[in-house]
């Protein structure tokens, strides 16, 4: 039942900067089983981007993978030659990007970059515009024959999405990467797409991969969720245990400043004091421990590891050690 | 698109009609009496007034001016005072020599310099980059005078590979007679126009769209040539179609030096004698031929971009 699908080890990423070397991901370790919905949630900048770019394979030329695995159906990407990683892209693996309205060529029409994306298929040229326009149909686009014969700039960004979600299920892949993909549309679509989403993940089974700061988000769609804090992770358990009984202070304070959370009128949101510490420039101990209003002599010292706390459900905080010794 | 094609039309005949006007102005403001000049300074009084009024030069300025649009929409551009010679005739005997030129001009350093940029900017920061940026510059800073000059000297004197002057008769030798000028005036456009296409592709390399196509796996080559380039050339177009008038002022150079016949060669031929007609229908044409080239620049701009289309 519980088949890995994708399986992130020890991963450790660095970008080589004028600075030294910026540790934008460190030792991350989490997996998605087959079919199964997995959420990442994290402020900006903590290293969000950098793993799917991993995963992919699509970095910066100054990217530096210094340890661990990502492995695809037991098959280290990492490894694996620049050939073996475009067979991949777009067939196993698919990817849905942030923004619908930079996301397809400006001067080529939808039906030609569906056509494109289909580079790998034998079938005729009618057929897969054929398969294109009921992909589009699936997604909800009407009239989808006629559309495919129009430019991106003649659909609105919620249409766009969709029509970026459907190009990413063509392939009918096993892993679908969903990169923020609601993060520039208004909430009514945003529900919108996350129910088409819902609907198509039943439908082609795939595993999606939702990388979200939205927690109601995350909390409606995933049935696992990893929390990123620069550059690490910091909790990871199924989304009820992580909601209900979070064991990070870091996902304690984005769970209370999460909008749909707060109950009160108040004048100021709530947020989290401090900033996120520099990755280029590490300090030792617990990388929250600057923002975190619980912090021990401990949490400066030593770097707390990621602990399994009960079945399925990890965290990295020294309270959980100092609720267990006392 | 027909709608822009209308639009931009009716912008290029008012381009065109103000550019004629203040030219037309311009000339008449030029110091020198032109009756004193074509005649001579031992001229008969009688003899330069017939000359004024054959010239039409004793009517007000305004007058002038119309009688010169009146004539013009009837394709007449005058006589020249010369040889009595029909302006029109001149210009366009004149004309195809200059268009063979600087078409020919564009049509390689077009090539080429959209060639070098785009490998550039498929390599960037390698050695291959820095030589197209070092030759590209240098092309650029080469001025098209000293490089016809130095083309005629080197390539038609000393190895004596193509001739030196002249247009030639039949296809192959006018082919033959336009190498070097063509190179001499297109040289710096190579250089200038694979700067534009390396920073033009490099920027569109960093949009999302690009990454997309890879993520989906098309092939490199295909994201390249097709994804990128086709974006990466529109500013090219239009700086090719502006180019047009930098093309006909070299062509002026190249023209001399390779005493070919031409435009550019009938206009100073013309300004020095105080030529009018002859200076006003060849200007005219020339303005005629830059408006002509930005209007198509921007159509082909329409035909490539889809959003160049309904942007105006």
């Amino acid at each position: 039942m519980t088949e890995k699908l994708l399986e992130i080890d020890h991963l450790c990423v660095d970008y080589e900067t004028g600075r030294g070397d910026l540790k934008a991901l460190r030792d991350i370790t989490f997996n998605v089983n087959k079919g199964e919905i997995v959420g990442i949630v994290g402020e900006s900048g903590c290293g969000k981007s950098t793993l799917i770019s991993s995963i992919l394979r699509l970095t910066a030329p100054n990217t530096r993978f210094r340890e661990g695995e990502i492995r695809f159906k037991e098959q280290d990407l990492l490894q694996a030659s620049e050939r073996q990683m475009r067979d991949l892209r777009g067939s196993d693996i698919s990817i849905v990007f942030q923004d619908p309205m930079q996301t397809h060529n400006p001067v080529l029409t939808i039906g030609q970059q569906m056509l494109d994306i289909q580079h790998r298929s034998k079938q005729s040229k009618a057929d897969k515009l054929s398969h294109a326009a009921k992909m589009l149909g699936a997604v909800g686009i009407p009239d989808p024959d006629a559309r495919l014969k129009q430019y991106p700039h003649e659909f609105s960004g919620g249409m766009r999405q969709r029509i970026a979600i459907a190009m990413a299920l063509m392939s009918e892949p096993d892993l679908l990467i969903a990169d923020e993909p609601t993060t520039a549309l208004d909430a009514t679509l945003e529900v919108q797409i996350i129910e088409r989403l819902q609907e198509l993940q039943r439908e082609f089974h795939c595993a999606i991969l939702f990388i979200s700061h939205h927690l109601g988000v995350i909390a409606e769609l995933c049935d696992r969720v990893v929390v990123m804090y620069a550059g690490a992770v910091v909790e990871s358990g199924e989304v009820r245990e992580i909601f209900h009984n979070p064991k990070h202070p870091y996902t304690r304070r984005l769970i209370e400043c999460d909008p749909g959370h707060i109950k009160e009128r108040a004048r100021i949101l709530p947020t989290i004091p401090g900033e996120v510490p520099d990755l280029a420039n590490l300090p030792g101990g617990c990388i929250f421990r600057d923002r975190c209003d619980q912090a021990m002599a401990r949490c400066a010292t030593e770097v707390p590891p990621l602990d399994q706390l009960k079945e399925g459900h990890h965290a990295a905080c020294w309270l959980n050690h100092a609720e267990a010794t006392s | 698109m027909l709608n822009f094609a209308t639009r931009r039309f009716a912008l290029s005949l008012l381009i065109l009609f103000v550019a004629v006007t203040v030219m037309f102005l311009m000339i008449r403001a030029v110091p020198g009496d032109p009756v004193q000049i074509m005649l001579g300074p031992r001229a008969t009084p009688e003899l330069q007034a017939q000359l004024t009024a054959a010239l039409g030069l004793d009517q007000p300025i305004w007058k002038q001016l119309l009688i010169f649009y009146g004539n013009l929409l009837q394709g007449d551009l005058g006589t020249d005072v010369f040889s009595g010679r029909s302006v029109t005739d001149i210009v366009f005997q004149q004309l195809p020599f200059t268009l063979e030129l600087i078409f020919a001009s564009i049509l390689w350093s077009a090539t080429l310099g959209i060639a070098l940029g785009a490998y550039a900017a498929a390599h960037p920061n390698t050695l291959i980059d820095r030589v197209a940026a070092a030759i590209s510059v240098s092309f650029v800073a080469a001025p098209a005078f000293v490089v016809a000059l130095l083309a005629l000297l080197v390539f038609a004197v000393h190895l004596q590979w193509f001739p030196a002057i002249g247009a030639g008769e039949g296809f192959w030798d006018r082919l033959d007679h336009l190498v070097l000028p063509a190179f001499a005036i297109g040289l710096s456009w190579v250089g200038y126009i694979a700067r534009l296409v390396r920073a033009s592709m490099l920027e569109v390399m960093g949009e999302s769209h690009v990454r997309t196509a890879r993520a989906f796996g098309i092939a490199e080559r295909r994201v390249v040539m097709v994804y990128a380039l086709r974006i990466a050339i529109l500013p090219v177009v239009t700086v090719i179609g502006v180019g047009m008038g930098f093309l006909l002022s070299s062509a002026v150079f190249a023209e001399i030096v390779f005493a070919r016949p031409g435009l550019g060669k009938l206009v100073i031929d013309s300004i020095t004698t105080r030529n009018y007609p002859v200076v006003m229908g060849s200007v005219l044409i020339s303005t005629a031929l830059f408006v002509v080239s930005t209007a198509l620049a921007d159509l082909i701009n329409a035909l490539l971009d889809p959003r160049a289309r309904t942007a105006h």
